[in-house]
């Protein structure tokens, strides 16, 4: 058995970097990490290793294969400095191992690093121990102008440790008796300073009008100008009068974002008390009040969708912070049946092929290694239900041909400012979205070709539908078209 | 007020060469077809009878358009829908739902409130023509409920 973790001094015999030889492992003092075993070119993954990809960028002067060996270190068992006290463990075991340094392709000074975590570095089914490892320290490390966690495979191994969805695509259909078509939403707006009963008003409108949700923005929470519970009130009079109208199931995320976990559970049990299908929370509540609340919808039966408020300050730029498809994969572990995951066409940051990745890694069951996409690991999630993405953001029923082909069918479209601001009113600007896709669905299952033909097939139907011709004439050829600050590099395949 | 379910029902209702379309589409897909009806419309209604059994074996659509045009024969004044399921590991579930059917009447469904204490509203709605008795709702010749 000891051959397996070798603990004295096998580790360096697979660096490939100049260093230390191997006696000289434990003398006291700065090694380089490299030297210390955190580099290891000859390392094989383990099926049951967590691996990640980092983009590091080193400092002026340093070698790039010792700085991403720092990553490794630095994300596992490393400090400045030998410990002798490394040596009362099976150390090489508990060591990240980077496996594969190389540069990224079309940059400068750019390098994925690789590096493989063995599963014992990390608590069953925490989110929060998992990222405190993996994104810790190791971002404020000075030798690193700049680092960015691209990918994570997480194996199935650890998979099978999380709760995940709530509920998740499948069983969110058959609760909302949905079936073959998109869903449609809208965020309340304006954002702020409506009364209880105004917001409600909105609520009703849309979901009258053809919505199957509406939605709270991030920041309602529980203002001076609109309570929670009040806004619980009113919104469940729109949805159920709604219901009533149309005979068909509606939910409003009702926001339960608060200062406190105990607060929201509050919030959640009076959202059931009423009959709601659906609660929400913000990314900022954290990690484990996230799983806290994951855990409590599937108990209680209700759906859960998460609006990732804030990922952009660490997620959109390319050289620094974490990718938006690694928060993605935290989120189906943690277990949210709804995450706001970009439109493309919209007006918030999202290439198409990384916008493609994001999708992917939420919806399918084995996400195969696609460096188009931005997806640098094969992913198998061992049949954890797949979460619904949710597109919002500058998006009208004039896009929806392109909003289908791009994002298919398991998705939530929401169009607020597309509904709330038509020319016609609320619920005219509902069915002017629910007309458009349901013409589009309807277009698609006849074999004709949608996209090249969408624009007619929209006027077509709007021909015999005031609202839908009145939205074209008002968003028709709105477009967002902005250089994406977070594209794919065209990467090789890596070797694990 | 009209029934807003399944797919198309903001659409002008299928005409039987469109609805052979989507059946074309599904069984493309390799989803098996089901036909249900029913008289109780109540969104929370989630087993409509069933047409038979889902037609596993069918292929073509004309087939599958004979056994709707059954079923509307039998229950003319029913709801009915078209359902394709996908069997697929991972699905498991119906991948389309769409009415082909609704009664010439539809009253529509009235909002119960049970008030309590701190404003709090329990909200149930009922079909007003669930009020009649099963096999008795939405006849052309009964009347309004």
């Amino acid at each position: 058995m000891s051959n397996d973790y070798c603990a004295n001094g096998g580790a360096a015999s697979g660096v490939a970097a100049g260093g230390l030889a191997a006696q000289d492992r434990w003398d006291p003092g700065v090694h380089s990490y490299a030297s210390m075993g955190y580099y290891d070119a000859d390392y094989q993954p383990k099926d049951t290793d967590v691996l990640a990809v980092f983009r590091v960028t080193p400092q002026a002067g340093v070698d790039p294969i010792e700085a991403a060996a720092a990553v490794a270190g630095e994300s596992s068992t490393a400090t400045w400095t030998v410990v002798w006290t490394d040596r009362l463990t099976a150390n090489t075991h508990y060591q990240a191992k980077c496996y594969q340094v190389v540069p990224a392709p079309g940059r400068q000074n750019e390098y994925l690093a690789y590096v493989a975590y063995d599963l014992d570095l990390f608590e069953e089914g925490s989110i929060a121990n998992l990222t405190s490892s993996i994104i810790g320290n190791v971002f404020g490390f000075k030798p690193l102008a700049a680092l960015r966690l691209e990918d994570m495979r997480i194996p199935v191994s650890y998979v099978k440790t999380f709760q995940g969805p709530a509920h998740g695509i499948v069983t969110e259909r058959e609760i909302l008796g949905k079936y073959g078509r998109p869903l449609l939403g809208a965020t309340i707006k304006p954002k702020l300073g409506l009364s209880a009963r105004n917001y409600g008003r909105v609520v009703y409108e849309a979901c009258r009008g053809g919505l199957d949700f509406t939605k709270d923005d991030e920041n309602i929470n529980s203002q001076p100008f609109m309570r929670w519970r009040d806004r619980f009130l009113y919104c469940m009079e729109g949805v159920n009068r709604a219901v009533a109208e149309t005979g068909e199931l509606k939910g409003h995320y009702l926001n339960i974002t608060a200062a406190t976990v105990e607060d929201m559970y509050e919030r959640a049990a009076f959202a059931k008390e009423l009959g709601s299908v659906i609660i929400m929370v913000d990314l900022t509540i954290g990690y484990s009040a996230m799983q806290s609340i994951a855990r409590w919808a599937r108990a209680n039966g209700m759906l859960l969708h998460l609006h990732r408020a804030g990922h952009s300050t660490y997620t959109r730029q390319k050289t620094h912070g974490v990718s938006f498809r690694v928060i993605a994969k935290w989120c189906r572990l943690i277990g949210v049946d709804h995450l706001h995951a970009g439109t493309v066409v919209g007006k918030l940051e999202g290439d198409p092929a990384t916008t493609r990745g994001f999708y992917d890694t939420l919806r399918l069951d084995h996400v195969p290694v696609n460096p188009a996409n931005g997806i640098y690991f094969t992913q198998d999630w061992a049949s954890m239900p797949g979460v619904m993405p949710v597109a919002s953001g500058g998006i009208h029923a004039g896009q929806m041909h392109q909003l289908i082909d791009l994002l298919g069918e398991d998705v939530i479209l929401q169009f607020g400012g597309g509904t709330i601001g038509h020319p016609l009113g609320i619920a005219a600007g509902a069915e002017a979205n629910r007309v458009a896709l349901e013409v589009m669905i309807k277009a698609r299952n006849e074999g004709r070709d949608f996209l090249a033909e969408g624009p007619s097939i929209l006027r077509e139907a709007a021909r015999r539908n005031r609202p839908l011709d009145v939205a074209l004439a008002t968003w028709g050829d709105v477009t967002f078209d902005y250089l994406s600050t977070d594209a794919p590099d065209a990467i090789p395949t890596p070797t694990a | 007020m009209i029934l807003r379910h399944g797919a198309f029902s903001f659409l002008p209702d299928l005409t039987d060469d469109e609805i052979a379309a989507q059946v074309r589409y599904a069984l493309l897909n390799g989803w098996p077809v089901s036909v249900e009806y029913t008289d109780d419309p109540h969104p929370r209604n989630v087993y409509w009878e069933i047409w038979g059994l889902p037609m596993f074996d069918l292929h073509q659509p004309d087939g599958v358009l004979a056994e709707i045009n059954a079923c509307r024969a039998a229950f003319p004044d029913h709801y009915v829908r078209v359902l394709a399921y996908d069997a697929s590991l991972h699905r498991q579930t119906v991948a389309l739902s769409f009415l082909v059917q609704r009664p010439p009447h539809e009253p529509g469904f009235q909002l119960d409130r049970a008030e309590r204490g701190g404003r709090v509203q329990q909200y149930s709605v009922r079909a007003y023509a669930a009020q009649a008795p099963a096999g008795e709702r939405y006849r052309s010749d009964a009347g309004e409920p």
